[in-house]
């Protein structure tokens, strides 16, 4: 049985959610892998501001395929989220609530999703097909020139995600394996 | 002596990369259905489910399987009684790579290591020449995404560690990539020859039917043992536990150094594209 969820989020919701539960998410997600953290971090090592809000936002792991002719957006699975974790404890820092990729973060991640009381998401990777059917519409928000890689504002509907790590620190990515892990 | 046109490799090359990347194969999803019907974890059917439904889509809409596109795989074994006439063949190959990424609507993921600048077409392609015998041009793409081939791994191994050794590198290889490489995956295995011949050779066992054994004895038995070993690991679809991590280990190996034992890892997520044709 799902839960139904929304983004932006309401952190109280956020937080009754645990590892191991399926959500469908619907909403607006922002997107951004490798290069387009990298600016953001640039961004404020500068002192410069942001060009979006991340206050209550979830960031979408993903570099989607163009569209075909008549969709909204191509092939759309997440990407590895463990390369974007030298950016997100300072992006959760600033308001991030929830992050949506595929693959186990850093204990000094999941600790930053514990003291923020984010939440880390898996969407099925290699799915890309699949999931594009979920999104209805797509805009370029910021970092145009990283083409693939820019960030853009992503409305969904009942998206299936799994919470991987939890508002508490509980790592799915941890407990999965070790339940099924025969010697 | 038999003339090849240059054009006829470039189609074929454009065909291979446009099936490759939306059509996964029978080999891939019997294996998928197989996994969905001993996987306990009820997280790892629903996965295999979907990624089951998603094959399907992609190849019904002719839209690719995965985001990641890949780098462009090509490897071509060009007899030598072939003339390959008409223009410059590394320059075919990419041209088929540009128009059969740009038409089929795939990503361009390629780009400079160090300024990160996008190429814009996915270009250039990978290309792996050999001489056979023959008259024959086989030609094979295997599109290639990086979640899985950032999680390959190369051990210059001590003689002394023997096949104990070569099983313990795989098995370990695959329990630290966990979740990354988007298991259910397709782990090629590599043993002996040099340092990059070996990591050569561990990427080609990917081009084989996906779950066919080895016709070595030797090696089926090695296969059989590494896929045993890979699914007690419990990483499961997706690196969420279950049962169903690999859905076949392909091992192959050629002669080394007498000091040396060379074993080399590449990973294969589940989308495991590869298309085949002889011209």
């Amino acid at each position: 049985m799902s839960i139904r969820i929304t983004a932006p989020f309401d952190r109280q919701a956020l937080s009754r959610l645990r590892a191991g539960d399926s959500v469908l998410l619907s909403g607006t997600v922002l997107t951004g892998r490798d290069a387009a953290h990298k600016r953001l971090c640039a961004l404020l090592d500068e002192g410069r501001p942001l060009p979006i809000s991340l206050q209550d936002q979830a960031i979408y792991y993903v570099g989607p395929c163009p569209p075909l002719p008549g969709d909204v957006i191509g092939s759309c699975g997440p990407t590895t989220s463990g390369r974007m974790d030298a950016y997100a404890p300072r992006l959760m820092d600033l308001g991030l609530a929830a992050m949506i990729g595929k693959g186990f973060r850093k204990p000094s991640v999941v600790e930053s999703i514990r003291r923020n009381g984010a939440v880390y998401f898996a969407a099925t990777g290699g799915a890309g097909a699949l999931i594009a059917r979920c999104v209805k519409a797509a805009r370029v928000l910021a970092f145009e020139d990283l083409g693939t890689e820019a960030i853009r504002e992503l409305t969904v509907e009942d998206l299936p995600l799994i919470v991987a790590v939890d508002s508490l620190g509980n790592d799915l990515y941890v407990q999965g394996p070790a339940r099924y892990a025969r010697a | 002596m038999r003339e090849i046109d240059i054009g006829r490799i470039e189609e074929t090359v454009y065909a291979l990369c446009r099936s490759a990347c939306c059509e996964i194969g029978g080999d891939v999803l019997g294996l998928l259905e197989q996994g969905l019907a001993r996987e306990r974890s009820p997280f790892g059917r629903e996965i295999l489910r979907q990624l089951i439904e998603n094959d399907r889509l992609a190849c019904a809409r002719h839209m690719p399987i995965c985001q990641d596109t890949g780098m462009a795989v090509v490897f071509m074994d060009v007899g030598q009684d072939v003339h390959l006439s008409g223009g410059d063949l590394t320059q075919a190959v990419d041209r088929a790579v540009r128009r059969a990424y740009r038409d089929g609507c795939f990503r361009s993921s390629v780009l400079d290591p160090l300024t990160r600048q996008n190429t814009g077409d996915n270009t250039p392609a990978v290309l792996y020449t050999r001489i056979v015998p023959g008259e024959q041009v086989e030609i094979a793409v295997a599109p290639k995404g990086f979640g899985s081939e950032n999680m390959s791994r190369l051990g210059m191994l001590t003689p002394s560690q023997g096949l104990e050794g070569v099983l313990d590198f795989v098995v370990e290889t695959v329990r630290l990539a966990g979740a990354n490489p988007c298991p259910p995956v397709v782990v090629g295995v590599g043993i002996g020859g040099t340092a990059e011949g070996c990591m050569l050779l561990a990427k080609r066992q990917l081009l084989r039917e996906v779950g066919a054994p080895s016709p070595d004895p030797a090696l089926a038995q090695i296969e059989r043992e590494l896929l045993e070993r890979i699914n007690r690991l419990g990483i499961g679809p997706q690196g969420l536990g279950g049962d169903v991590t690999a859905l076949a280990v392909h091992a192959a190996k050629t002669p080394t150094h007498l000091a040396g034992l060379p074993v080399a890892v590449n990973m294969q997520c589940h989308a495991a594209r590869h298309k085949r044709a002889v011209l």
